[in-house]
């Protein structure tokens, strides 16, 4: 019996998502009386067994040059293995680009309940039970995983603490599995973002636009209060998927994460990518329609108004301050 | 090329205060307006776009009732060959799995070399039944695909990670991409392009059509089932401003200037 992690890892980082999930691992795990594994496929990445063996009983290495870098064909198939073999309770993995690509084929093939982007989770009078969101945040749901010899939870980004990792010094257990062919699916390459003419994480003061600004036509508005501020111009997904932006001024899990002193979100509903990119800035002023939005949770200030009126007062009392 | 896509017509929340029904597991939608599943409506327009450039058909799917078919006339006046509805009362309460069974069995007897599925769908944010499909169906799939080209027997495809990074993958057809958004523009469809397909025929098919029984969809076939909706744990909460603009953009300023930003 044990609860399973799978480590994600990238050009030779374990991923923030792999911390968190242990983190959690070892609160069930603890719980359940079980031991916390880690699931580690990748070639050449002995160091990073020995750095995870310290958070949990055991980890399991498996190596080879199917797994230089993430596929999810050979991933699918050493999980599977694994799974069959050793029936852990529960499997955690990221909700990541890996995750998503991995998790849902990964279940349907061994017919696993699977509860998808969970923000916590756990077991009580052994029914197995999860929180996640819905509707674009504005509502949570409960969910049941039916029974099972394992159960899979793919875990959102950044909601577990890992500062209350506590060291278990566990050993590294190397696991060797058969493994075809996989001619379906190849890796080619893996692309940087790329530099963009403006660098929005170095800035003080970012002033970030959403589906609210309408179009683009309204762009300037924004500009001008981000220039009034000496600030930059950001936005969130939407903004950038139309092209109304350049990618790189997209705040957000799949953008940049931004910590500014200030952060003014307009017209921006707050989806859960969008908030993992902006939450630690100092200081949030959010503007919305909507006072149900998502983004006042996270905000310190919000004004719940048509932000084409807001922001041109805005505009005038900076300049007024600044100029006086 | 053979496109098949999938599509799911889901309620628009955004500036909507969102009511629970009597039953605490879903909202009420009869005020609600529905639209096409923003990741849907990108997926569409990627296999209207591959028709265009390789000649076959696009065939459009979806699961739901007589309402839904808003989208199928959508994808039809866009230019789908043919449109497919599944429709029964013993789907409702399916997870993810047993959607994307209902999925497999519809499309196995269609001919294709690329299924498209948005990323997700807007309400619940599962992103599960394109690979989960895949599964079922025994063909390789890329998820979150922001750029796709298509060679010889084969797609290559660009895969969004995060922080603006992304991976190239090349995925041997027939296969199952799910699409992000943003991918291209997805183009307007007037009423007029939507009223010229009012009569094209939409195949409806129940379960005992795709030869599923009761105990493999619907709750009983469930691995997963929503047990109640409840309003997201909030956090400190915004200090909300209130007052007409130039009163409150003076309060931010006493708010900046006690923070030190200007």
């Amino acid at each position: 019996m044990a609860v399973m992690v799978l480590v994600e890892h990238r050009q030779g980082e374990i991923r923030e998502v792999t911390w968190e999930m242990l983190a959690k691992g070892q609160e069930l795990a603890s719980s359940l009386g079980v031991e916390l594994q880690a699931v580690l496929l990748g070639q050449g990445v002995e160091g990073m067994a020995s750095e995870l063996r310290r958070f949990c009983h055991r980890v399991l290495l498996l190596q080879g040059p199917a797994f230089e870098t993430f596929n999810s064909e050979p991933y699918q198939e050493a999980l599977k293995a694994i799974l069959e073999e050793r029936r852990p309770v529960l499997l955690l993995i990221g909700h990541t680009a890996q995750g998503m690509d991995l998790a849902p084929s990964l279940a349907a093939e061994l017919r696993l309940p699977l509860a998808p982007d969970c923000y916590d989770f756990g077991f009580s009078d052994g029914r197995l039970w999860a929180h996640r969101q819905m509707y674009g945040g504005k509502l949570s749901a409960e969910v049941s995983l039916r029974e099972a010899p394992t159960r899979v939870i793919t875990v959102r980004t950044g909601a577990f603490d890992p500062a209350g990792l506590r060291e278990i010094g566990g050993e590294v257990e190397e696991v060797e599995v058969p493994l075809g062919d996989f001619p379906y699916k190849r890796f080619l390459r893996l692309i940087e973002a790329p530099p963009g003419e403006v660098d929005i994480t170095q800035a003080e003061v970012v002033v970030s636009v959403g589906r609210g600004i309408g179009g683009p036509e309204n762009l300037p508005l924004a500009e001008e209060l981000a220039r009034a501020l000496g600030g930059v111009l950001a936005c969130s997904r939407p903004v950038a998927d139309k092209g109304w932006l350049p990618k790189e001024r997209q705040v957000g899990t799949s953008g940049r994460t931004v910590k500014p002193k200030l952060y003014i979100a307009l017209g921006i509903s707050g989806a859960f990518q969008h908030i993992a990119g902006m939450k630690d800035a100092e200081l949030i002023l959010a503007v919305n329609k909507d006072p149900k939005a998502p983004i006042f949770r996270v905000a310190h200030y919000g004004i719940v108004d048509d932000l084409f009126k807001v922001v041109p007062a805005l505009v005038a009392k900076v300049r007024e301050r600044k100029g006086g | 090329m053979d496109v098949v896509v999938c599509l799911k017509r889901v309620p628009e929340v955004a500036e909507v205060d969102l009511q629970l029904d009597p039953s605490g597991r879903a909202i009420k939608t009869e005020d609600l307006p529905f639209v096409l599943n923003d990741w849907d409506s990108y997926a569409l327009e990627e296999a209207v776009r591959i028709k265009e450039r390789t000649g076959g058909t696009v065939t459009a799917i979806t699961v739901g009732p007589q309402e839904d078919e808003e989208v199928l006339r959508r994808a039809l006046a866009l230019g789908a060959d043919q449109a497919m509805r599944i429709d029964d009362p013993r789907v409702k309460g399916s997870d993810a799995y047993a959607l994307a069974r209902v999925l497999a069995r519809a499309i196995e007897g269609i001919p294709y070399d690329l299924i498209l599925t948005g990323a997700q769908a807007s309400d619940d944010g599962y992103a599960q039944v394109g690979p989960a499909l895949a599964e079922i169906l025994g063909i390789p799939h890329a998820t979150l695909v922001t750029n796709l080209e298509l060679g010889e027997g084969v797609a290559r495809v660009r895969r969004e990670l995060e922080g603006g990074m992304e991976e190239e993958v090349e995925v041997r057809l027939p296969a199952l991409l799910t699409i992000q958004t943003g991918i291209n523009e997805p183009r307007y469809v007037s009423i007029l392009g939507i009223r010229r397909v009012a009569k094209k025929e939409i195949r409806v098919l129940d379960l005992d059509a795709l030869g599923l029984g009761e105990g493999e969809v619907g709750e009983k076939g469930a691995l997963l089932t929503l047990r109640r909706l409840f309003l997201p744990p909030v956090g400190e909460g915004a200090e909300i401003l209130e007052g007409p603009p130039e009163e409150v953009a003076g309060r931010v300023l006493e708010v900046l200037e006690r923070g030190g930003v200007i």
